[in-house]
C-alpha cells in the first residue's frame, strides 16, 4: 500500500516500515508515558513507589512476573535456540520455569509476602545479617543496573538494523522514555506496561506461528522440512528428549540428567525464586493470596507462550531461505538470532508489521525497567537505607528512589556506550551475574529449611559457590573442560549449588547460629502455620483460587505438553 | 483519601481495551481496503491483517466487558494500608 523508507537498500534484515507501522509504534508509547503519567497519582510512600503499596491484583502480577523475564534476550535467544535445536528447547521453559515458579508460590512466597520484607536481599539480612547481606545487595544491584545497559545496547541495535536509526539516538530515546514512566510511575507503571508489553508479544507471536505453520503445510509439513533439510538430526530436533543437540552432553542419561538438575533443578530456581526483579513483581500483590497465584498464574501462559515462540524459530529455519542456507553451514551474513527478524520480515504486511516491531521495541524496554525498577529498590532500602542514611522520614527515601532511578538510566547509558564498543566482554559480564544465582538458591534453601545455619554461613556459601561457578566456566572456555552447547552452564550452576551448601553446611558446624526467636517467620519449623497460611474468604475466596488447585493444573498440563512432545 | 480514590479509577483492563480497539480498527482497515498481492502471497494467501485486527477487537471487547461485569471497587481505607 505505501512505499516503504529504505535508508540502506543492501541490509536485508531492514523491515519496510511504513508511515503506518510507525503511527502505531507511536501510539503505544503515548499510551506507555500516560500510565506512568496516571500511576503517579497513586504514589504518596516509598512503599508505592517501590512495591506499588502492595496494591495489585493476581493476574496483573502474574502477567508481569513472566513479561519482566520475556524481554528481548528471551526472544531472540529463544526463536534462535528453536531454529538450531528445534523442539528440546522447549526444556527452557517445562523444565527451566514450571517447576521453580510453582515452588516459589507454594513453598517460598509464605516467607517473602509474609515476613513483610520489601526485597531479597532484606530476607538475607534478616536471616544472616549484614554480610550476607552486602554480598547479595552489592552484586545485584551492580548486576541489574549493567544488564539493563546490555539490554539498552542491544535494543539500539536492533532499531539500527530494523530501522536505521543511528545507535547513539535510540539509547537515549529509549532511556529517556524508561526513565520518564518508571521515575513517575514507580512500579506500578513498570508493571502495567509488562502487562501491556506482554499481549503485544502475543499478537505478534501468534500469527508469525499460524500463518509459518500454514505456509510449511501445517506441522506435518514442518516435519517433512526439517527431515529433508537435516535428516542425519531431524529425530534430535524433533524430540525433546534427551535433548543431546542441546546440551552438547553425548550420553543420553547424563543429558537428561544436566537438563533436569542443572538447568530444571539448579540454574531455574535460583533464577525465578531468588531473582529479585521476579519475586519484587509477587511481592507487590494486594494480599499473601494474590502473592502466592502470581508465579502460578504466570505460569499458564509461560507453558503455552514456549510453543509460540519456538515453534517459529524451527519454521524460519525451512522457510527463510538465507536461514535455511546457514543452519547448511553456509555463511549468509545472518545467524540464529535473526530468526525472528527474519520471519517478521518475510511473513507480515505493512500494519501487523508496525505492531512486531512495537512488541520487540517494548519487550527491551521492559526487559530495561524491570532492572531499573529493582535496582532502584535494593539501592534505597538495602544499601542507602541499610548502611548510608538510616532513619530518615519516607519522604526522603521516596526522593532518593527517584533520584537513584534517573542515576540508574544514566549508568544504564553508559553501559550500553561501553558495551557498543567491547560486545564481547558485555557478553561475559552477563554470564558472570548469572553465576550469582545458582548459589543464591541453595543459601535460600538450607536457611529456610535448617535453622541451624549461621550468618557466616550465609555470606561464605554464597562466595564460595559464586566462586565455583566462575572456576567451571573459566576451564570450560579454556578448554580444560569439553562441553560444547549450553551444557556448560548448567554444569557451572550444579557445581555451584553443590559447593555452596557444603560450605554452608561445614561452616554452620563450626560457628554460633542466631537464636531462634529471631528466626520466628524465616524458619520454616519456627514460623506458626497460621503465619504461612492465606485469608480465603472474600475476593479470595473460591477453589480456582487456591494455590494448590493451581499448581495441580499447570503441573498436568506441562507433564501433558511433555508427553505430546515427547 | 481522596488522593487514592482518584487512583483507584485508573484500571488496566480499560487502558488494554483502549489499546486493543484503535490496533484492531486501524489493522481491520488495512485488511480489507489496502490488501495487495504482495501481501497476501507472503503470507501463502492469508490477509494476515484482517484475521489479527478481528482479533484484536474480540480481545478489547472482552476487556471491556470484563470491566462492566466486575467493576474496579475503591478499597476501603482500612484494606489499603495493610503493609
Amino acid at each position: 500500500m505505501v512505499v516503504g523508507v529504505h535508508l540502506l537498500a543492501d541490509a536485508d534484515l531492514r523491515l519496510d516500515a511504513a508511515p503506518i507501522d510507525y503511527v502505531l509504534l507511536g501510539v503505544y508509547f503515548v499510551v506507555v508515558l500516560g500510565i506512568g503519567a496516571l500511576a503517579r497519582r497513586s504514589v504518596s510512600s516509598s512503599l508505592d513507589f517501590f512495591l506499588s503499596g502492595r496494591s495489585l491484583p493476581a493476574w496483573v502480577t502474574g502477567l508481569a512476573f513472566i513479561s519482566a523475564n520475556l524481554g528481548a534476550v528471551e526472544i531472540f535467544g529463544m526463536t534462535a535456540n528453536g531454529a538450531q535445536y528445534g523442539i528440546p528447547t522447549m526444556h527452557y521453559y517445562w523444565i527451566g520455569a514450571i517447576p521453580a515458579m510453582v515452588f516459589l508460590g507454594l513453598v517460598m512466597m509464605p516467607f517473602y509476602y509474609g515476613s513483610k520484607v520489601r526485597s531479597v536481599p532484606e530476607f538475607l539480612l534478616r536471616r544472616f545479617g549484614k554480610f550476607a547481606h552486602l554480598v547479595n545487595g552489592l552484586s545485584f544491584a551492580a548486576a541489574q543496573v549493567l544488564i539493563a545497559g546490555v539490554n539498552l545496547f542491544a535494543l539500539a541495535t536492533v532499531v539500527n538494523l530494523l530501522l536505521g536509526w543511528p545507535l547513539w539516538l535510540s539509547v537515549v530515546v529509549a532511556a529517556v522514555i524508561v526513565l520518564a514512566y518508571t521515575s513517575l510511575g514507580g512500579l506500578k507503571a513498570a508493571v502495567y506496561n509488562e502487562v501491556m508489553q506482554f499481549f503485544v508479544i502475543v499478537a505478534m507471536l501468534l500469527p508469525l506461528t499460524f500463518v509459518g505453520l500454514h505456509k510449511v503445510g501445517g506441522w506435518d509439513g514442518l516435519v517433512a522440512k526439517i527431515t529433508a533439510a537435516s535428516p542425519d538430526t531431524a529425530s534430535e530436533q524433533l524430540n525433546s528428549w534427551p535433548g543431546m543437540n542441546l546440551t552438547g552432553i553425548g550420553n543420553a542419561t547424563l543429558s537428561v540428567l544436566g537438563i533436569v538438575f542443572g538447568l530444571g533443578f539448579v540454574l531455574s530456581f535460583g533464577y525465578w525464586t531468588t531473582n529479585f526483579a521476579e519475586v519484587q513483581r509477587a511481592m507487590s500483590a494486594k494480599s499473601m493470596s494474590a502473592a502466592r497465584r502470581t508465579p502460578l498464574i504466570g505460569a499458564y501462559p509461560k507453558t503455552f507462550i514456549a510453543l509460540i515462540i519456538i515453534i517459529p524459530g524451527m519454521i524460519a529455519a525451512v522457510l527463510v531461505p538465507e536461514l535455511a542456507a546457514f543452519k547448511q553451514g553456509q555463511d549468509t551474513g545472518v545467524t540464529y538470532n535473526n530468526a525472528i527478524l527474519l520471519l517478521i520480515r518475510d511473513l507480515l504486511p505493512n500494519g501487523m508489521l508496525g505492531i512486531a516491531i512495537t512488541g520487540l521495541l517494548a519487550a527491551f524496554m521492559a526487559g530495561m525497567a524491570a532492572n531499573v525498577s529493582s535496582f532502584n529498590t535494593v539501592f534505597t532500602y538495602d544499601l542507602w537505607q541499610a548502611y548510608v542514611r538510616k532513619d530518615k522520614p519516607d519522604a526522603y527515601y521516596l526522593k532518593v528512589g527517584r533520584v537513584v532511578t534517573a542515576l540508574g538510566c544514566l549508568v544504564a547509558i553508559g553501559t550500553a556506550f561501553i558495551a557498543s564498543n567491547f560486545t564481547n566482554i558485555m557478553d561475559y559480564l552477563q554470564t558472570l551475574f548469572g553465576f550469582f544465582n545458582a548459589p543464591l538458591f541453595a543459601t535460600f534453601l538450607l536457611g529456610m529449611f535448617w535453622k541451624r545455619m549461621t550468618p557466616l554461613a550465609g555470606g561464605l556459601g554464597l562466595i564460595a559457590g559464586t566462586a565455583s561457578a566462575i572456576t567451571v566456566d573459566v576451564l570450560n572456555r579454556n578448554d580444560v573442560l569439553n562441553l560444547a552447547g549450553q551444557g556448560a552452564s548448567f554444569v557451572a550452576a550444579s557445581a555451584a549449588f553443590v559447593v555452596d551448601i557444603v560450605v554452608s553446611v561445614l561452616v554452620s558446624l563450626a560457628t554460633r547460629p542466631k537464636p531462634d526467636s529471631e528466626l520466628v517467620g524465616l524458619v520454616w519449623s519456627l514460623t506458626p502455620r497460621d503465619q504461612l497460611r492465606h485469608d480465603d474468604t472474600g475476593e479470595n475466596a473460591g477453589w480456582y483460587r487456591k494455590p494448590g488447585v493451581l499448581a495441580a493444573g499447570v503441573l498436568v498440563v506441562t507433564v501433558a505438553l511433555n508427553i505430546v512432545f515427547w | 483519601m481522596a488522593e487514592k480514590r482518584a487512583a483507584g479509577l485508573f484500571d488496566l483492563r480499560s487502558v488494554l481495551a483502549l489499546l486493543f480497539a484503535v490496533y484492531g480498527f486501524v489493522l481491520t482497515v488495512l485488511g480489507i481496503a489496502f490488501t495487495t498481492q504482495e501481501d497476501l502471497d507472503k503470507a501463502a494467501g492469508t490477509n494476515v491483517n484482517l484475521w489479527m485486527g478481528i482479533g484484536m477487537l474480540g480481545v478489547a471487547l472482552l476487556f471491556a466487558l470484563w470491566v462492566r461485569v466486575r467493576p474496579l471497587t475503591v478499597p476501603e481505607p482500612e484494606s489499603d494500608q495493610d503493609a
